[in-house]
This record gives structure tokens, C-alpha cells and sequence, in this order.
């Protein structure tokens, strides 16, 4: 069939194609219309034709830009993340953690044995504490958990709206960590190494450092709320980043790249865990840790909310009814 | 001579020497992407770089107004501009940030589907380490020895930044009397004849001259006759239309 035939015949069937393709591209949720697929695989067929009968390099090209258009649109990834949202939150999320056990357990040894070891040493060793922390920082901590000095350093009456403004602080800093934690992970798993000792040291000299002194009441009863989401979180950040770095070392079968994007896929979903854990830790940390509450029931609560965390952790998702 | 065994007529193409990365679809056919190098990237990475940093200056002012709840959804949206702002983009908008846009390009998956959820956050929070230990370095050397440039991201998250591709303008070709083939023509020779004549418009006349004479002497015509042969041939080849 020479060339121009086959334009004329076909030339309808690709511009309402085009017009279809034009309506499809414009909006992400318009139902499929009925014809697309089989107007897609026609043209498939056509271009095929046009290559093996070697028609003008121009019409070979228009078709090609048809077919890609077409084949974007067909195999697009129609899902919406929030549709598989409660499954992931129920079953999805604590699964993946437990399959994921040993990363987190790595990980978890790295951040709180850095914490708890530099935590003691600074609490029998208090001169320590000025190798790790600089001397504005240890007065500036001295100065929010001073028991002496009212509530955190802030006047009793603390508006709504300063909550508010530490909400949104805790919510970039604390994300912003944890998405570092887990990206430098690709460096064979020495970036979230790096970050989880790091933090861990942190911490640790900071708690040592304040139980030492005796400002431990108002700095524990401070943290143990939130520290269950967002310890945890930095944890799992960093469970997610050593998986990253681990698929490099040891690919097993795959190549490097393939065990990389494995990991990826995966580890991702993990990160998503995290942002929602970073999130409750967030609110918690604004609304519920600077309230003003007797120490005792801070404890309580805090102790309840790390029971909830790990159990969740454990055995949430185990049912074999469990929604997938 | 010019031979034309009839075993190649269907024989592959050689591969293009240029940087197209097929995609084979389950349809069997192969779709041509051309990624795009680091230049192109860098630039449209600074656009956006341009209006984030535009766009969060103004919002600060405006915020400076409200105090404390102010410093608040400042923070918070500070986080979604710097953590966000390409990831809703490149899902919400068929792969394209604005600067992308802008620079005619967009992000796909390594099998040329558009970029989902997934996808997008693992190329973006990669991004991290693309930009140590400073100025996107780690980045722009796996972009430059990577065949499809990918940078690090796209290494992990399997995506590629593409040309959009700009919808082809098929001119007529020149009117000439519809000639046979004194021979048969390969595919690839009947391509090219058909190429000569669609962009004989964009080529000079002493070029459309030089490169119709090269084949004068197969064709057994004067060079000077050489040119209304070609585009007589082609009309044949095209048909009637």
C-alpha cells in the first residue's frame, strides 16, 4: 500500500485518538473512555506497518509521538495514595517494620546505644558535656528546664498560637531530619549511620547532662510524650536508609541498580510511616509536652503512649483477616 | 554500486547515533525517549530554585504580619516548598515542575509511563544526596556518566528526565511527476529518498544540489536532473495523493 493511501485511510482514527488523548491528558480522573484502548492498539499496529513498509520518516515520527502520548495515558498510574491509606496505617505499616527487622534492630542499636552509653557518661563523667555540646546551647538548655523558672522558661499563660508556631517548627525540623536520615543512606549506609550516632549523641548528652543537675523531672516528664512517636521515627528513618545502603553493598542476585530500586520502592513506604509518626509526635510535642500538667500523669501518658507504639509496631496487621 | 540484497528489506535499523533510550511496550513496538543532559537540568533546577525562593519571600512578608501563627505556617510551609514543592508538581502535573515546563522537559519512569507517588518522593528525597557535599555534585558526575543521565535519584527511584516531544510539522513535498524506481529501494533507502524530499524546504538550493548529485550517476541522470528525479521518485513512493 503506497504511503498517501494509507494516511487517507487512517487519518481519521488518529486525530480522534489525538482529541481523546488531548481529554485524557487534561484531566487525571475522566473514566476511560471505551474506544481509547482499542483506538491505542490500532495505532500500534499502524505504526508497525508505517516502520516495516518504510513510509517518510515524518509520518513514522508522528505516529511514534501518538503512541507515546497514548501509552502514558494507558498505563498511568491511576492509584491515589489515599485510597490504600487505612490498610497501610493498620496492616501495611507494622508489617513492613517487622519484615524489615533487621534494619530497624540495627538501627535502633546504633541511635539509642549511642544515646543511652553518652547519656551515663555524661550523667558520671559532667565535664564531659562540654566536648560535646558548646556552652551557649548547655545554658540556653539550663535556662527552658530550669525548674526553678517557671514553665519551660515561658510564661504559664502560653497563647495558642505560640503552640501553633512551635507545631509548625517541630514538624520541618523533625521531618527534615528524618528525610536526611534516610536519603543519605544510598552512601552505602554511612550517611544514616552518621545521623543516627549523631542525634543519638545529641540527645544523650543533653538528657545526661540535665539529669545530672537535677533538672531531670522537668526535661523527662517534657519528652517522654512525644519521644515515643519521634525516637521511634528516627529510628525507622534510619532502619529505611540502612536498607538503601545495604541493597548497594550486598545486591545479592540483582545488579546494584536493580537491588537500589528494590530497596527504593520499598523503603519509601517505610518514610511514609515515619511522616505520620513525625506528624502525631509534632502535635504532641506543641499541644501536650509544654502543657501545663503534674509530672506524674505526663509519665503516665507518655508511658501508655510507648506501650501503644510498640504494640502497634508488634502486632498490628498479624490477623490473617488483617485488611490488605 | 548501491546493492540491495532482498534478505535486509526487513533487517533492523543500526542503532542512531545519538542518546534515544527504546522503550519496547507491550504492544511489541518501540517508543523513542531522549533524555535530557545536565545542562538543561541545571537550568530548569534553577528556575524552579527561582520561583520557590520568589514565591517564599512574598509569603514571608505577608506572614511577618500575623506574629507567632506566622512563624508557624511560615515553618510549615517552608517545609512543604522545599520538600514538596516538586514531587506535587511532577505528579499532579504529567512530570513537569515549572521550570521544567519551561525548558520543555518532563519526568517520566524508565519505561515511559508517567511518575507516580512513589516514584517522585524517592527521586526527591534523593535529592538530599545529589547535592553533597556541595552544589549538586554528586549529582551532576552521575548525570554525566550515566548514559541517560540519570542522577543518583533517578538511579533509585528508575525515572528519567525527557524532552517533551514537539508535535512534527509535515510539509508537502515538492510537485515533480511521480517517477518508478529504476531499482528496488531498501527500507532505508526509500526513507531517505522520502526524507530528501519533506525537508528539502529547510536546505539551501546548493545544498539540496550537492547532495541530490551524490546519486546522479546510479540514477543514470545528469547531475543537474538529479534533484526533480529524487522528487519524482519519492512522489511514486508516496503514491497518489
Amino acid at each position: 500500500m503506497k504511503q498517501s493511501l494509507f494516511e487517507n485511510r487512517h487519518q481519521g482514527e488518529w486525530e480522534q485518538l489525538s482529541r481523546q488523548l488531548d481529554q485524557l491528558e487534561r484531566s487525571r480522573n475522566v473514566p476511560q473512555s471505551s474506544g481509547f484502548p482499542q483506538a491505542y492498539r490500532r495505532l500500534c499496529q499502524h505504526l508497525a506497518l508505517a516502520q516495516a513498509r518504510g513510509y517518510s520518516s515524518l509520518l513514522v515520527d508522528t505516529l511514534q509521538q501518538l503512541a507515546l502520548r497514548g501509552h502514558q495515558q494507558l498505563y498511568r498510574d491511576s492509584s491515589r495514595p489515599s485510597a490504600g491509606l487505612s490498610a497501610f496505617i493498620l496492616a501495611g505499616f507494622p508489617r513492613q517494620v517487622r519484615e524489615q527487622w533487621r534494619f530497624v534492630l540495627a538501627s535502633a542499636l546504633m541511635f539509642l546505644g549511642s544515646l543511652l552509653g553518652i547519656g551515663l557518661l555524661v550523667y558520671f563523667f559532667p565535664e564531659l558535656v562540654y566536648s560535646l555540646l558548646d556552652a551557649d546551647e548547655i545554658s540556653q538548655l539550663r535556662g527552658m528546664y530550669d525548674p526553678a523558672a517557671g514553665h519551660l522558661g515561658r510564661s504559664i499563660e502560653r497563647a495558642a498560637s505560640e503552640d501553633w508556631a512551635m507545631f509548625g517548627y517541630y514538624i520541618m525540623h523533625n521531618i527534615g531530619i528524618a528525610f536526611q536520615t534516610f536519603a543519605s543512606g544510598m552512601m552505602f549506609g554511612l550517611g544514616s549511620a552518621f545521623f543516627l550516632f549523631f542525634n543519638g549523641l545529641t540527645i544523650g548528652a543533653v538528657a545526661g547532662h540535665l539529669t545530672q543537675i537535677g533538672f531531670g523531672s522537668t526535661f523527662w516528664s517534657f519528652v517522654i510524650g512525644h519521644g515515643a512517636f519521634e525516637l521511634t521515627a528516627i529510628v525507622l528513618a534510619g532502619a529505611a536508609g540502612l536498607h538503601l545502603g545495604w541493597a548497594l553493598i550486598a545486591p545479592g542476585r540483582l545488579t546494584r541498580g536493580e537491588a537500589l530500586r528494590l530497596a527504593a520502592r520499598t523503603s519509601v513506604s517505610m518514610i511514609a510511616g515515619v511522616m505520620l509518626f513525625l506528624l502525631i509526635a509534632a502535635f504532641i510535642e506543641a499541644y501536650w509536652s509544654s502543657s501545663i500538667v503534674s509530672p506524674a500523669t505526663k509519665y503516665t501518658v507518655g508511658a501508655s503512649l510507648w506501650l501503644l507504639v510498640l504494640s502497634y509496631l508488634t502486632f498490628a496487621g498479624r490477623g490473617r483477616h488483617a485488611p490488605e | 554500486m548501491l546493492e540491495t540484497p532482498a534478505l535486509q528489506r526487513n533487517a533492523p535499523l543500526p542503532p542512531p547515533l545519538d542518546t534515544r533510550y527504546q522503550v519496547e511496550t507491550p504492544e511489541g513496538i518501540d517508543l523513542p525517549l531522549r533524555p535530557a543532559g545536565l545542562v538543561p537540568r541545571a537550568l530548569a533546577f534553577a528556575i524552579d530554585l527561582g520561583i520557590r525562593g520568589l514565591v517564599l519571600g512574598l509569603l514571608f512578608f505577608i506572614l511577618a504580619f500575623f506574629g507567632e501563627l506566622g512563624i508557624g505556617l511560615g515553618s510549615i510551609l517552608l517545609f512543604m516548598v522545599s520538600w514538596w514543592y516538586m514531587v506535587l508538581f511532577e505528579v499532579l502535573r504529567q512530570g513537569c515542575s515549572p521550570g521544567k515546563q519551561l525548558m520543555g522537559l518532563r519526568v517520566v519512569q524508565d519505561d515511559g509511563r508517567p511518575i507516580g507517588w512513589s516514584a517522585s518522593l524517592i527521586r526527591n528525597l534523593l535529592r538530599f544526596v545529589d547535592m553533597l557535599p556541595f552544589g549538586y555534585a554528586f549529582g551532576a558526575i552521575s548525570c554525566l556518566q550515566h548514559p541517560a543521565f540519570k542522577r543518583l535519584g533517578d538511579l533509585a527511584a528508575g525515572t528519567l528526565v525527557v524532552y517533551r516531544e514537539q508535535p512534527v510539522k509535515r510539509p508537502a513535498l515538492p510537485s515533480a511527476p511521480p517517477l518508478r524506481t529504476p531499482f528496488a529501494l531498501s527500507l532505508n533507502e526509500q526513507r531517505a529518498v522520502l526524507g530528501f524530499a519533506e525537508r528539502q524546504a529547510e536546505l539551501s538550493q546548493a545544498r539540496v544540489d550537492e547532495l541530490a548529485a551524490i546519486l546522479a550517476a546510479p540514477l543514470n541522470v545528469q547531475p543537474p536532473r538529479s534533484v526533480a528525479q529524487l522528487n519524482g521518485i519519492a512522489r511514486g513512493l508516496l503514491g497518489p495523493t
